[in-house]
């Protein structure tokens, strides 16, 4: 059965089915019981799932993820929501030093399936730190899984995804992509993580990114199949581990990279995608890889200027077109 | 020392103590000798804080280790070999060798992780306490930490949470007066770690660490309270460590006077003294104990001596659990 969804209805949706199926899944996280959480994801499950599994914690980051780890390891599987990507940094010891670790560390005596939700993203004018996309941080920590999911039926798939896997995983939401929709199957098994899908197939060039660029990213590729342009989408859906086959069957057809993030231009995503297509598909490239990503900066608050700041469809417009004229 | 005191805990306390002080003295020889590389963070002087507070424990209770962990594992029934073995970086240690000395797990006797992030168990503890009460195990985690972590804001945040949510965990902070080279004085603005307690809503004591049994009695009380579902308490075991913070510390931030003093309160010739006062153990049969304790520390380091190193393919291997998600 297929109904319309927003993302925020997939992502509780998964929540509800783990938590019915599974006793040992519950969530924690600030201001999630009768609020609902900041963007409304976990609004009525208190009500129904009651306040031992609708963990509402005070403001205390590190204690929660810690905790959230402590009860991993000791056979629960706690879904933990983070308000803000930016407040990730008040647990990134617990992420960091200890969720991706203890496994490597203890050796397989030891499981840590953590899930850490939190939204990411600009573009509504909260300022430096509350729009953030910080996701580039955890790819350089082995040892987690993140998942980006850019669809209703991704968030459901790949959340659901993330609640089942015995590893740590980072689910970023985007703050922009909570109220979109769509057809969201009702029966749809969890989807594989780290399989990037091809949203727009193309022979001109390929633009690969994540989450929210990913509805720019098609657009952008509209206006260009206008000017003749055929580029196509790729939608990363796992950064970490990163498809790579996925991205490179791309490039070795259109012999044009652009990757494309919200995140800051310097150590970003793109940047790993582009070095692993230099790598190993240098042969099969016609012009120069490109990235567009946010300005080396901190997220302005200035409506104009956090505009500036954000990439937009024109600027991938503008990139794609260069790329051509090179040829 | 209590005065219902059995001959069968303290010959255990006893052997316990020796193994623990053995094992760290020979660790010791092991890494001037090259033996085993890195470094170590000796327990010598604060043996009766583990060996106490496990002794109040039940076996499927849960205990969080930091850096200085090895009396921890120990303490908690671990296996002398594995964790030697650890140490030298050999496969058949606890983490294959992967670990290290400041990162090995035991869960099997209920040891849950050491940890080398100064406060980083904190919260992992009140979290393991926290799937204990959402579960209904009956068990109580107790988390060991030191002064220097008692600073760090996991701390704060973690006794705060448990308090809210009574969980069953007690805090055992080990204040051996120096994190690192810094003097508790220097670093905390009471004198008293356990005074924070009241600050959470929980009991707080202050216990001397140099006395197993006085430990012992004061853990079993908090975690008595724990498994009746009266939430935690914090523990402030009053203790020192008789050597340097790691291999290369030379100690030049406190006197040699005061580490005599500390020596002169050494749990264990106070518990062999205790022993024969008491008629619970003969001169001979203390002997025998302390070469047993000592021989089971010379077969682990012949036990990691022998075994192999991990072979090159482990590496990349078990960063991942495999086919989940």
């Amino acid at each position: 059965m297929m109904r319309e969804l927003t993302y925020w209805q997939a992502l509780q949706e998964a929540l509800r089915e783990a938590m019915t199926r599974d006793p040992t899944v519950f969530v924690m996280g600030e201001d999630i019981g009768e609020y609902g959480g900041a963007f409304g994801v976990t609004r009525g499950l208190l009500a129904d799932f009651g306040p031992q599994r609708i963990r509402c914690t005070p403001i205390s980051e590190a204690a929660i993820v810690g905790a959230a780890i402590g009860a991993a390891i000791t056979g629960m599987r706690p879904v933990v929501e983070i308000m803000f990507m930016d407040f990730v940094t008040l647990a990134m010891d617990q992420l960091a030093n200890h969720a991706a670790k203890l496994r490597y560390m203890y050796g397989p005596q030891v499981r840590v399936p953590l899930v850490v939700r939190t939204p990411a993203g600009g573009g509504r004018c909260y300022g430096a730190t509350h729009s953030q996309s910080l996701e580039a941080w955890f790819l350089h920590v082995p040892g987690l899984k993140v998942v980006a999911p850019a669809t209703p039926t991704d968030a459901k798939g790949l959340l659901a995804a993330a609640i089942l896997d015995d590893n740590p995983v980072l689910c970023v939401e985007h703050k922009l992509l909570y109220a979109t929709s769509g057809t969201v199957s009702a029966d749809a098994p969890a989807l594989p993580i780290g399989r990037a899908a091809v949203r727009r197939a193309g022979t001109d060039v390929s633009l690969v990114t994540y989450s929210y660029y990913v509805g720019v990213a098609l657009e952008a590729a509209e206006q260009l199949a206008i000017g003749g342009i055929a580029a196509e989408v790729i939608d990363l859906r796992t950064l970490a581990p990163l498809d790579t086959e996925t991205v490179l069957a791309s490039v070795r057809k259109t012999g044009r990279l652009v990757c494309i993030e919200e995140g800051t231009r310097t150590g970003g995503v793109g940047a790993e995608v582009a070095a692993r297509v230099a790598e190993l598909a240098y042969e099969y490239l016609d012009a120069p890889i490109r990235r567009i990503a946010a300005a080396d900066v901190p997220v302005p608050f200035s409506p104009p200027l956090e505009q500036a700041d954000l990439p937009t469809r024109e600027d991938i417009v503008l990139v794609v077109r260069e790329l051509m004229e090179r040829a | 020392m209590k005065s219902d005191l059995a001959a069968g805990d303290a010959r255990r306390v006893l052997y316990q103590l020796v193994l623990i002080r053995g094992f760290e003295e020979s660790v010791l020889k092991l890494v001037s000798d090259g033996s085993i590389r890195g470094t170590t963070h000796p327990y010598v002087g604060q043996e009766a804080v583990a060996v106490g507070a496990c002794l109040a424990l039940r076996a499927d209770d849960w205990v969080i280790s930091t850096h200085r962990g090895h009396g921890h594992l120990l303490a908690k029934g671990g296996d002398p070999n594995r964790l030697m073995a650890e140490l030298f970086g050999k496969a058949t240690g606890y983490g294959g060798g992967k670990g290290g000395t400041q990162h090995m797990a035991d869960f099997a006797v209920g040891h849950l992780g050491s940890n080398g992030i100064t406060g980083g168990g904190i919260p992992i503890g009140t979290g393991a306490a926290l799937s204990a009460q959402m579960r209904g195990s009956g068990q109580v985690v107790v988390v060991f930490f030191g002064d220097g972590a008692a600073n760090q804001g996991t701390f704060h945040e973690s006794l705060n949470l448990a308090a809210l949510w009574h969980l069953p965990v007690v805090y055992v902070c080990e204040n051996n007066l120096y994190a690192m080279s810094t003097a508790v004085r220097d670093a905390c603005a009471i004198e008293h770690i356990a005074e924070r307690a009241s600050a959470y809503g929980m009991p707080g004591v202050q216990v001397d660490g140099m006395n197993v049994f006085a430990v012992a009695a004061a853990v079993r009380t908090a975690v008595d309270r724990a498994r009746a579902g009266r939430g935690p308490s914090l523990i402030e075991c009053k203790t020192y460590r008789f050597l340097g913070h790691s291999k290369s510390d030379q100690r030049v931030y406190r006197s040699r006077d005061e580490e005599s003093a500390w020596r002169a309160r050494d749990p264990i010739p106070r518990l062999r003294a205790t022993m024969l006062e008491r008629g619970l153990a003969s001169a001979a049969e203390i002997d025998a104990i302390t070469r047993e304790a000592l021989a089971a520390v010379e077969s682990a380091v012949e036990f990691a001596r022998l075994s192999p190193f991990p072979e090159a393919q482990a590496l990349t291997e078990g960063v991942f659990v495999e086919g989940t998600g």
